[in-house]
């Protein structure tokens, strides 16, 4: 177990690439999810308030 | 020749509907397939004979640099179809690539950061490759710029798209960079003619990871597109339907 989170002597490079590259897919779905619910509120506040606001 | 199927492509209220389905299909097999990959390549593949297990890298590196042209290409693709034809959804898809292809650009130039640090003994040089894919970053992050400082939506969405069209010549200057000149960065092993120079247990999981992230990037695009259409369909009756439920 030890040699593989030592990766050969990489570990200093090979993990934080998969942490920045695994951050990416994560962050992906948390900003499209919040995209998402926010152009859904702002349709509603349009829908609601009749066409006007953004 | 039946021309339908093309008007329902270019229809919000039906892309709308289509992406909500297929969002979970793309989502899913795409988190199977990366744990798969995950598994294979840190794992089940051999170290490399002369970069040891500094070569994993490789299994998150190249599905980003991959990521980073592909969703440019969609994102330039998609803007040419709105600018021609005028469709608001080609428009909608357009910009939602390019916060996707941002960050994976900035994944790749980060991990390939972290893989030249020990294997060329610099984290950068201004090298063509690597030139050319920052350059990619600022394209992204410009087409970013230019939407967020144009409050019209359509007027946004045709400048935007001229950016993108334009910056699309980038794309064969990232991937013939390594071949036409002479650059730090390691040719092609798997996007060349003939066969991939890799034994198989190293390249399975590869190509797993670049099947999962391409799905990946579908699914973040199905969710990014639903909220870019309803920011677009201003008034349309079929909103308050597709919002309730």
């Amino acid at each position: 177990m030890t040699r593989f989170f030592d990766m050969g002597g990489y570990a200093l490079y090979v993990w934080p690439s998969y942490a920045i590259t695994l951050g990416a897919v994560v962050l992906n779905v948390i900003w499209a999810r919040r995209s998402l619910s926010r152009a859904r509120a702002a349709a509603r506040r349009r829908l609601a308030g009749g066409g006007s606001g953004t | 020749m039946n021309w339908t199927w093309f008007h329902r492509l270019a229809s919000p209220p039906y892309i709308f509907a289509l992406a909500r389905r297929l969002t979970p299909w793309f989502g899913w097999t795409s988190g199977l397939l990366i744990a798969a990959g995950l598994y294979g390549g840190l794992v089940l593949a051999p170290p490399d004979y002369q970069q040891g297990d500094g070569f994993r890298i490789i299994y998150v590196h190249a599905p980003s640099a991959w990521m980073s042209l592909m969703v440019y290409t969609t994102m330039a693709v998609a803007a040419a179809i709105g600018l021609i034809w005028r469709i608001k959804v080609a428009h909608a898809v357009a910009a939602s690539c390019a916060p996707i292809g941002a960050s994976f650009t900035f994944a790749a130039l980060a991990t390939g950061s972290l893989w030249g640090a020990p294997m060329w003994g610099t984290w950068w040089e201004w090298d063509p490759r690597l030139t050319s894919e920052l350059i990619l970053l600022f394209l992204y992050l410009g087409y970013m710029g230019l939407r967020g400082s144009i409050e019209d939506t359509q007027r946004a969405d045709r400048a935007s798209a001229v950016l993108a069209v334009v910056g699309i010549v980038n794309v064969p200057i990232i991937h013939y960079s390594v071949t036409w000149w002479n650059s730090l960065h390691q040719a092609p092993s798997v996007m060349r003619l003939g066969k991939p120079a890799m034994p198989v247990a190293m390249l399975v999981p590869l190509l797993i990871m670049l099947l999962a992230f391409t799905l990946f990037f579908v699914a973040v695009l199905l969710v990014r597109l639903r909220g870019e259409i309803l920011s677009r369909e201003r008034a349309a009756s079929w909103i308050g339907e597709a919002l309730g439920s």
